[in-house]
């Protein structure tokens, strides 16, 4: 069964005909297909580093009315990778910066901005505005939402992900086939993956992956070729292989299966085991501020600093006299600490030094201390020449 | 001997790998011989019934252990085994 795009009764201008032509000159576009881009309507859940490439090709290709779901604002470590932004536009609304570079490459698409967060009770009357949905957000919860939003919709999902190196994409939620559940029925629980921005990400990938999401999308408003449905392309950066595995609807699935128990969008949060109250913000006795450290450093109090860490990661910037000792390596270094010292444990934020003050209590160590907000608060409080990242 | 491929997130359990050879005539078996050379990779594949966590997938050559004999499922030499977590990375990453 496939999802077909009416063509409603519209023309190309002479303009349009001139901008399309490389499109119209292919017999699998031609005038019939270039006229169902221009009535099709899609909708970028993200514009990131999957939205950036995505919205720039969709545009370019002249896909008729494209939605934007954003809410962040461009900051310097968005440029490394979200190419639809760039350094003028720091400190601007994503929706903004991505829509004016949209309209500057195509005048003729509508872009329509949601500048809110895609959530449980706004996601159904959001999606149902537009043909397909296309997945470049970067959590968990709101990769479960757009999934079972798109189910329960019946709206193809063009998902892509990506971590470090490595990406994965494939179509979701198209009539007969896989949804995101079928794939992975739960998420891991928080801490245990590491996020983009503590695991970090070749700038690079989510053009890749974003680019072959871009094309599905095109392929499925033309409704030509083979598409990327009930396969998984994996592709590894770092080797330069692409690699397909199979990808089965799952009868057991609780939202697209033949017994569903799933059929409203559920709080994704709580399914995600994220707390209502983020732990972050929750005071531990014993932390200590950076202010706090720096005087003690100049009173010449006697502690131990250590900084847990990756060597790469102290490369790029250290606080004098701080002990590397990254966190993975603590249960096997834990005998070069001596329990009866005065330590405090600094990392980039204060969650990893959160971790290993825990794991140093636990092994005994009484006088362990965890320095609030980590080296990026340090720069901010005590010495701006550290450079952030 | 069977080759598993190790995914970014997980080979800073195996020596920063990104494959590992190992002997065994089922999943099950592979799987168990990885764990017991790399056991800090123990907990990232299986939760503590032993069950093999809901968020990682495993494939002989293109297809899913779930949908052939789960851990039963025979591998035969030559044969790779990849291991496929859930990675949600996308947009903001900041």
């Amino acid at each position: 069964m496939a999802v077909e795009v009416p063509v409603q009764p519209a023309t190309l201008s002479n303009e349009e005909i001139l901008r399309y032509s490389r499109h119209l000159i292919m017999p699998e576009v031609g005038m019939e297909g270039q006229l169902k881009l221009k009535n099709a309507s899609v909708l970028l859940v993200g514009t990131g580093g999957l939205g950036a490439p995505l919205g720039l090709y969709l545009a370019a290709a002249g896909v008729g009315r494209i939605g934007l779901v954003d809410f962040d604002i461009v900051d310097y470590t968005n440029l490394q990778r979200q190419v639809i932004h760039g350094t003028k536009d720091v400190g601007r609304k994503k929706l903004d910066s991505a829509a004016d570079r949209m309209t500057d490459i195509n005048p003729h698409v509508r872009i329509d901005r949601h500048e809110v967060a895609l959530t449980s009770e706004n996601a159904l009357q959001i999606i149902k505005d537009y043909d397909f949905v296309v997945d470049g957000t970067d959590n968990f919860p709101t990769r479960y939402l757009v999934n079972d939003a798109c189910v329960l919709s019946g709206k193809p999902n063009v998902y892509g992900s990506i971590f470090r190196f490595e990406g994965q994409s494939t179509i979701f939620a198209y009539p007969g086939g896989p949804c995101y559940r079928c794939l992975y029925p739960e998420p891991p629980p928080p801490g245990l993956v590491p996020s983009c921005a503590e695991g970090g990400v070749l700038g690079i990938l989510p053009g890749m992956i974003g680019i072959v999401q871009a094309t599905e999308t095109v392929k499925l408003i033309l409704g030509v070729g083979e598409l990327l449905v009930g396969r998984l392309l994996l592709y590894d950066a770092l080797n330069m292989r692409f690699r397909e595995l199979k990808l089965r609807r799952d009868p057991e699935c609780p939202v697209c299966g033949d017994h569903r128990t799933i059929t409203k969008l559920i709080d994704y949060e709580q399914f995600c085991g994220i707390p209502a109250q983020p732990e972050v913000a929750a005071e531990v006795p014993g932390d200590i501020d950076p202010t706090d450290v720096k005087q003690k450093m100049d009173r010449g109090d006697e502690f131990i600093l250590i900084d847990v860490r990756e060597p790469h990661e102290y490369q790029i910037c250290s606080i004098p006299g701080a002990r590397l000792i990254p966190l993975g390596e603590l249960p096997k270094r834990v005998n070069e600490l001596n329990s009866a010292d005065d330590i405090i444990a600094h990392c980039k934020s204060g969650m990893r030094s959160a971790k290993a003050v825990d794991f140093l209590r636990q092994a005994g160590f009484r006088k362990v201390r965890n320095m609030k907000g980590g080296i990026l608060a340090w720069s901010d409080q005590v010495d701006p020449r550290v450079p952030k990242y | 001997m069977a080759k598993i491929l190790i995914p970014t997130p997980l080979r800073q359990f195996v020596e920063k790998q990104d494959s590992v050879e190992v002997s065994g005539a089922t999943v099950g078996e592979l799987l168990s011989g990885l764990t017991e050379k790399y056991q800090d990779l123990r907990r990232h594949l299986f939760n503590d019934q032993g069950k093999l966590r809901s968020f990682v997938n495993v494939y002989v050559n293109d297809e899913d252990i779930r949908y052939l004999g789960k851990d039963a499922t025979p591998v035969k030499e030559g044969d790779t085994v990849t291991i496929v977590p859930s990675i949600a990375g996308g947009s903001h990453g900041s």
